[in-house]
């Protein structure tokens, strides 16, 4: 278990949304695909700021490490530390968490709305822009 | 082996079948259950990334909200008889994200990451419990509390990002509302 095992999970995952994505006709389906990806993404973010070593601490080790022992000593939070941008991948996909729920919203409005209109949710069907 | 790879081995098969189930599964509505079981895989993953809060979420978010809305919308617009055929581009898409499949495991392979063993550190899942020095004793007090962590940088260093999503959710709320309203009354 280390990164590059994450990393290719998380690859698997997305190619299989993608896949789904690209090849479906029923919009909802696409829509579950398009979940399965941004759990990929996520995956992969969170291996990331789990298993590599942030810019700053690995630009001066010596310099992270007196911090942190400061911080211990003082009992500063570890969390007002260089230590704190360990967790920035987790930021970002709290982020993504964010926008794919309303993006599922809107996605499935969108779709209630093309059902009530269209009587399908078929998105080879989806054609009343199309010139 | 270590419980954890065992763990993370039996995690990742029951994901790729299960996410492989949700594209080929013929009745929708199965997908969507194979969808949650999935769901819930990742949420274990996180959990092995030390990433406990983003798996509550996980759980709260994806297979308590996300997967009922979209059942929801499944019964409300199921043509069973049609099932959950291909379109045209089966073969195509097939082809793209096998090509895609290959450039990240190509990626993820040949990259050299500078991870915690290039500094001597023993941080990593897995590693040895003995602490040395006070970098590992605080990398691996964050990674045991990430709650407070995050609390932190999302109420201070990306305090603009989380106003602006908070902006965002409420304005997909009001958009599906607008969406899925009844207009009558309206010509």
């Amino acid at each position: 278990m280390n990164l590059e095992n994450f990393l290719i999970f998380s690859g698997i995952i997305f190619s299989i949304g993608l896949y789904g994505a690209l090849s479906k006709k029923n919009v909802i389906t696409v829509l579950m695909s398009i979940e399965l990806m941004f759990n990929g993404v996520n995956i992969a973010l969170i291996a990331f700021s789990r298993y590599v070593v942030p810019q700053r601490i690995a630009a001066d080790p010596v310099a992270a490490e007196a911090e942190v022992a400061r911080a211990l000593a003082e009992g500063t939070a570890l969390g007002e530390t260089v230590l704190s941008t360990l967790l920035t991948g987790q930021v970002f996909a709290i982020f993504i968490i964010t926008i794919a729920a309303a993006e599922v919203a809107l996605g499935l409005g969108i779709v209630i709305a093309m059902y009530r209109n269209r009587e399908t949710v078929d998105v080879t069907q989806a054609n009343l822009m199309r010139g | 082996m270590l419980p954890l790879d065992i763990a993370f081995w039996v995690m990742a098969a029951v994901g790729v079948a299960t996410a492989l189930a949700v594209v080929m599964e013929k009745d929708i509505f199965r997908a969507a259950l194979f969808l949650v079981v999935s769901f819930l895989v990742v949420a274990g993953i996180f959990v092995l990334l030390n990433a406990e809060f983003l798996a509550m979420v996980q759980v709260l978010v994806y297979v308590g909200a996300i997967s009922i809305l979209i059942i929801f919308a499944i019964m409300l617009t199921r043509n069973a008889h049609e099932g959950n055929p291909f379109n045209s581009f089966q073969l195509p898409a097939l082809v793209l994200s096998t090509m895609m499949l290959a450039a990240i495991a190509f990626v993820a392979v040949n990259t050299e990451w500078h991870d915690w063993d290039q500094l001597g550190l023993q941080v990593l899942p897995g590693d040895s419990g003995e602490v040395f020095s006070a970098t590992e004793q605080g990398i691996k007090n964050v990674f045991g509390n990430t709650t407070q962590v995050i609390a932190r940088l999302l109420m201070r260093d990306f305090v603009l990002p989380m106003e602006a999503a908070s902006v965002v959710l409420l304005a997909a709320v009001i958009g599906a509302l607008a969406l899925v309203r009844e207009n009558e009354g309206e010509a």
